[in-house]
């Protein structure tokens, strides 16, 4: 049933492009910031990032490590559960598949918990983090990543929905279940497809 | 935290009642067709529909008690490049229906149960699932000691503050400071300029002991500002708690 009064405002941003927004989403050129607590500050000299199985660590790098593993360049819409959605973000980093290839790892479960420094977590179906679906990103618009933003590196994974691209990441984690992270424990939703529009439990 | 059986689902909501708080803030109160249950710093999503089937959904926090009986009450700030926000300023009356979902919000969440003392740390229309908190606390003639900073522009940019005042005036371990980053005409003993470590400063030595948590809310560089500055004064990070409205 309509809202009286209501015709929506803006609608010309995004009606060249019909299909383009997620439901319910609105589109922004600005980038906001949205986190669950302080930015953490981490140092390139203190980072490290890990892929691990369950408690066991299998392989770790340090930033000049992780710097010279193969670089991806991707341009990908991004889409917020808080509603709005930006486009044609470009990001470069190392892709999740070539992570796996430098570790010779074939992934050994079908989930992943991501970790990152301020003890944030969320999770991941394996599936959705390869075939060039997602990267550790380490630049946004061909700058290093602002700590607000998740500096200096962050999961990407741009076909769900934002906070799954967990920032401050240092590790990936291998889990025989899917394991809820911090905001599927806290009422959202486990998968988060933007184009079913599952931002929360049940959706 | 909301139990994995409850799927939130749309609901209809009627405007109630809607009272202008500020020069730019207007509280609506919706009469829900189903009544919710909420914790205090939750908040409540809302979609609107065009004639031709376009929709547009927001998020404001909920400003009413839990305990309070009535309608549930937004404060919404018209910002003037808004699509939803100036509707509802310009267009909404009572009467009218929207759609609303929730209560939504795990995190950002204080009830008078989880203790204290707690700093409360609020930007303009960040103030409002704060004045939440404490409403809830007053409602439960809680002492836990409480201080909020709370920065507007000027004095009449205060949501709720002769609420506010009074609160303080109570002397039951409620402590208000405001502060005025453009007030030209201030009252005495009004402070006025931007947050910092100081004014933070001031609202820990009003609680007894360090803050068991702090609630951080408003604009993207108002909450970087004041969460450094807590973190400065050795606040520790995982006590902590964000909201961040936007840019």
């Amino acid at each position: 049933m309509a809202t009286r009064g209501f015709s929506g405002r803006g609608r010309d941003a995004a009606a060249g492009q019909p299909g383009r927004l997620p439901p319910g989403q609105f589109l922004t050129t600005d980038f906001p910031v949205l986190s669950a607590g302080p930015t953490p500050h981490v140092a390139r000299e203190d980072w490290s990032f890990r892929l691990q199985v369950g408690p066991r660590p299998i392989k770790s790098w340090s930033w000049s490590d992780f710097i010279r593993l193969p670089i991806t360049s991707v341009t990908r819409d991004i889409h917020c559960v808080t509603k709005w959605s930006k486009f044609d973000t470009a990001w470069e980093g190392v892709s999740i598949d070539d992570l796996l290839a430098d570790a010779g790892l074939e992934a050994p479960t079908q989930f992943v918990l991501a970790h990152s420094y301020d003890d944030y977590s969320t999770n991941v179906p394996v599936k959705d983090l390869l075939g060039g679906r997602a990267m550790v990103a380490i630049a946004y618009d061909g700058k290093p990543i602002p700590a607000e933003h998740g500096g200096p590196a962050r999961l990407l994974v741009p076909h769900l929905y934002f906070w799954k691209s967990a920032k401050w990441v240092k590790a990936l984690q291998f889990t025989e279940r899917d394991e809820a992270g911090f905001w599927e424990l806290r009422g959202y939703h486990m998968y988060g497809d933007p184009w079913r529009e599952q931002r929360y439990t049940g959706d | 935290m909301q139990s994995r059986a409850e799927k939130l689902v749309w609901q209809s909501a009627s405007v109630a009642a809607i009272e202008p708080r500020t020069p730019t803030v207007k509280s609506f109160f919706f009469r829900l067709a189903q009544p919710v249950s909420f914790v205090p710093g939750q908040h409540m999503d809302v979609r609107l529909t065009a004639p031709d089937g376009y929709q547009a959904q927001r998020s404001y926090s909920i400003a009413s008690a839990p305990e309070s009986a009535g309608p549930v009450e937004l404060a919404i700030e018209c910002l003037a490049d808004g699509e939803v926000s100036p509707f509802f300023h310009e267009t909404v009356a009572v009467g009218d229906e929207v759609e609303l979902r929730g209560p939504i919000g795990g995190h950002f969440m204080w009830r008078v149960d989880d203790g204290g003392p707690v700093l409360l740390v609020g930007g303009g229309s960040g103030v409002v699932p704060l004045a939440c908190m404490l409403r809830h606390r007053a409602t439960r003639a809680s002492a836990v000691p409480v201080a909020l900073v709370y920065s507007a522009r000027t004095a009449a940019d205060l949501i709720f503050g002769d609420e506010l005042r009074s609160l303080h005036a109570r002397r039951d371990g409620f402590h208000f400071l405001p502060t005025l980053t453009r007030e030209t005409n201030p009252l005495p003993g009004v402070r006025v300029g931007r947050i910092d470590a100081e004014l933070l400063g001031d609202a820990l030595a009003c609680l007894p002991s360090l803050p068991k948590i702090a609630f951080v809310c408003g604009a993207n560089a108002f909450v970087e500002t004041a969460a450094d500055a807590l973190l400065g004064l050795g606040i520790a990070p995982a006590t902590i708690r964000t909201e961040r409205y936007g840019g």
